[in-house]
């Protein structure tokens, strides 16, 4: 069915204004503007003179591709994020970038998104999911080495991965926010999403195989690129993966999930105190307040985890690019 | 005999997959000459442009206005030979008709004041005169051809090279941008299958074919011969 | 062309129109901001708000249908806020069969609220695009120091969005032309229809990329060395016209 209204991007994960409290929405700017400015150094390093050109009609490809839909079943139609195919094709730093100026445009165009929520939708789609997309990817191909599947099933997972995970910090911010209760949002968005990804990572799929089929150099331009970084980016994608597993009982809304991931997680608990003091601890109508803390303290902790693994990875290549 | 602005000697180029583009192609351009570069598809003429460009290196000699073109210079001698290549959708990358004329000059390094002035000097020179806010996506195609010439007229190179100037234009828009054309000093080199075009406007001809020169002489000469026309798929 | 449905600019000449970029922007933040900092139920507030937002509407001259429309692009979200209806505590209203959930009072107005805030938000950023020209937006975001490099890179999605979107388009034409079910219920399996958009997908990517190369030799032949460059900008304001496309 050919769309003569426009409807870019799946409704689902563009949060538009008013439903975030503000504080949620500082502190996800905060994130974005991190991941942007990190963004920005990084692919400068990487993609030199040529940046702009290419990210920019990229970004408008990414664009133009949220409108290839596909039907799913009787009306229903599936959409494409393109988090995880940015990412492999890209590299991380410049997905992100190209992302951002996708989710900018959108919602002051389209309103597709909030304006001054626009920090969680830069950070769900722009930063999280082509990061988490290409640790993923990375740690597929390590474990596939030479193997053509690598490629393929990579670039699957990756994409479902990072929309599962782009969703659930969307549950997480909604929940937050007191928009809706994180018992609830968590397992809604994140089996939703556990859907939709199968959708995205196919595409991902599709895609992948045929930039490869046509122009292989530009997807292991890329790879030889980021050799310099090597093996990091599979050990934060295998580690991701293992903080997925981990944090898996969370998206059931038994307390019983919710105690067992704490206690999993307690190991970070006793590592890190300090940050569970910078997010507010409000009374949750619907939900005890212990709960809530271990809730925070499980995310927190995988925010953390994520956050500390991307820095060493920036150290790591830092280094590497320094040594003659 | 006046120093030619573009001199071509034994210039040879080789695709990174093997295909051989040009094999040996000997070509001069003197100042405020009119050149035609013809020949079939495949004959090497885009390949020419962009050694001339400086955006492909091949083995041989090229020199501009009498230096030889290398990594050092390259920069400096683009702003004396400006290029117009095909698709003006390449070449309008800006969001306003202003952006993409003042780029040129803008990186040039002239000052704000100087570049004004050369966008409304260059957008008039193309009939495209209070041009500067409109959006590049919504010009019309014969609209885009000339305000991509006007990116390039705004740095006021010596030469002008224009790949397919006029393809894809309806006779009103071609006509005027052959009036465009004609009223511009620059020496020019202009590829094209448009062998009326190359009759109502250039001089003198250069058949490309298989990436080599087959002739190079009056156009009148070349465009009667019928025989040769054929042979080199015209 | 239908190229137009995807640019949200509607060239007039109001006094909104002409209001500078770099206060026209800061204020719609400012105006949302305020929203969301309203607490619930501050009908008072809401009602003086949206008065404010039929005041600019007016004098942008844009048509309130056309902001209305454009405005029900964030109705679908308030699904998600749904649950808050059960959620929050207080007098309870109603409680659904089955015994588990219960719609409150609080709940009521707690989720009447939210879904306002938003519609107002939404409003204003649908005026904001309506009354100003995309790259006068960039201008103003300039003025707000974002990055340039982000800037410039905004300003070739817009370039070549429309040339990006012409080619998808054409590409969802060419497998409408192919399937040879009628009414849009394609054969073959959800996998298979989906790993032939990846295809498109991929396409598009490969002509995307070459077109960029393209584009980057077009700069470097006018003398692009990677730094961006911005001129200190005039807003096109009332004078960008669509046109004949």
């Amino acid at each position: 069915m050919l769309k003569t209204e426009v409807l870019p991007a799946s409704p689902q994960m563009h949060i538009p204004d008013g439903f975030l409290s503000l504080s949620v929405a500082v502190v996800c700017w905060i994130v974005a503007i991190a991941g942007i400015g990190l963004a920005l150094w990084r692919s400068r390093k990487v993609l030199g003179e040529r940046q702009v050109p290419l990210m920019g009609v990229l970004a408008a490809f990414i664009f133009a591709a949220q409108m290839l839909n596909f039907t799913v079943a009787g009306g229903t139609s599936g959409h494409f994020l393109g988090g995880a195919l940015a990412a492999i094709l890209l590299g991380p730093w410049a997905a992100t970038l190209t992302l951002t100026t996708v989710v900018a445009i959108q919602a002051l165009l389209f309103q597709d998104g909030g304006l001054v929520v626009m920090g969680a939708n830069i950070t769900n789609m722009a930063v999280i999911a082509p990061l988490v997309a290409y640790g993923v990817y990375r740690g597929v191909r390590l474990l596939a080495g030479e193997r053509r599947w690598g490629s393929l099933v990579g670039g699957f997972l990756a994409a479902w991965i990072s929309v599962v995970l782009a969703s659930t910090a969307c549950a997480v911010e909604l929940g937050f926010s007191g928009t809706s209760p994180i018992g609830i949002a968590l397992p809604a968005m994140a089996g939703v999403h556990a859907l939709i990804g199968i959708g995205e990572g196919l595409i991902t799929l599709g895609a992948l195989a045929l930039v490869t089929a046509v122009r292989p150099d530009l997807v292991e331009a890329e790879q030889v690129k980021a050799r310099i970084g090597g093996l990091r980016w599979a050990w934060v994608g295998l580690g991701l993966a293992l903080v997925l597993t981990l944090l898996s009982p969370l998206a059931s809304p038994h307390p019983d999930g919710l105690e067992r991931v704490a206690e999993n997680l307690g190991f970070i608990e006793a590592a890190q105190s300090a940050p569970y003091e910078v997010i507010p601890d409000y009374v949750f109508p619907g939900i005890s307040n212990e709960a809530l803390a271990t809730i925070t303290a499980g995310v927190a902790g995988t925010l953390i985890v994520f956050a500390v693994a991307v820095g060493i990875a920036a150290l790591y290549r830092r280094r590497e690019t320094a040594r003659p | 005999m006046m120093e030619p602005c573009v001199e071509v000697r034994d210039v040879r180029f080789t695709y990174p997959d093997g295909r051989e583009a040009l094999r040996g192609i000997n070509l001069h351009l003197a100042p405020g000459e009119k050149v035609a570069l013809v020949g079939p598809n495949g004959a090497g003429k885009s390949t020419l442009i962009l050694l001339l460009a400086g955006l492909l290196k091949g083995q041989g000699s090229i020199r501009i206005f009498g230096e030889e073109l290398t990594e050092k210079n390259v920069r400096r001698l683009r702003a004396r030979l400006g290029v117009v290549f095909q698709d003006p959708d390449d070449q309008l990358f800006s969001p306003t008709v202003f952006d993409d004329v003042a780029f040129g000059p803008l990186y040039a390094g002239l000052p704000e004041a100087e570049v004004r002035e050369r966008v409304a000097w260059a957008l008039d020179q193309v009939g495209l005169a209070g041009f500067e806010k409109r959006l590049s996506h919504h010009l019309s195609l014969g609209e885009k051809k000339r305000a991509a010439i006007a990116t390039v007229l705004a740095m006021q190179p010596e030469v002008l090279v224009l790949d397919e100037p006029a393809a894809g234009l309806d006779p009103r828009a071609r006509r005027r941008l052959i009036a465009v054309l004609r009223d511009l000093p620059q020496a020019m080199l202009l590829a094209t299958h448009d062998l009326w075009l190359v009759e109502e406007l250039l001089p003198r001809t250069v058949l490309l074919n298989g990436g080599t020169v087959v002739a190079d002489g009056p156009t009148a000469a070349i465009l009667t011969n019928k025989r040769l026309l054929e042979t080199h798929g015209l | 062309m239908h190229i137009n449905a995807l640019d949200s600019y509607r060239p007039g000449r109001s006094r909104v129109h002409r209001l500078d970029p770099r206060v026209k922007l800061p204020l719609t933040l400012l105006f949302i901001l305020s929203v969301a900092l309203m607490p619930d139920r501050s009908w008072v507030a809401f009602g003086l708000s949206q008065g404010l937002l039929l005041l600019v509407t007016f004098l942008s001259g844009v048509g309130a249908g056309l902001v209305q429309r454009r405005s029900a692009v964030a109705l679908p979200f308030t699904l998600a806020a749904l649950t808050v209806i059960f959620a929050t505590p207080g007098h309870p209203l109603w409680t659904l069969p089955g015994g588990l959930l219960t719609v409150t009072d609080a709940g009521l107005w707690r989720f009447l609220s939210i879904v306002i805030r938003s519609y107002l938000s939404v409003q204003a950023a649908v005026l904001l695009a309506a009354t100003t020209p995309f790259p006068d937006l960039l201008w103003a975001a300039r003025a707000l120091r974002v990055p340039r490099t982000l800037v410039a890179v905004s300003g070739f999605l817009y370039r070549y969005l429309f040339v990006l979107a012409d080619e998808a388009q054409r590409l969802l034409r060419a497998r409408e032309a192919r399937s040879a079910a009628p009414g849009g219920r394609g054969g073959g399996s959800v996998v298979w229809r989906a790993r032939v958009t990846g295809a498109m997908a991929g396409s598009l990517f490969i002509r995307s990329y070459e077109r960029s190369e393209r584009i980057y030799a077009a700069m470097l032949a006018r003398g692009y060395d990677g730094e961006v460059r911005l001129l200190k900008y005039q807003p096109l304001g009332e004078e960008a016209s669509l046109g004949e496309g």
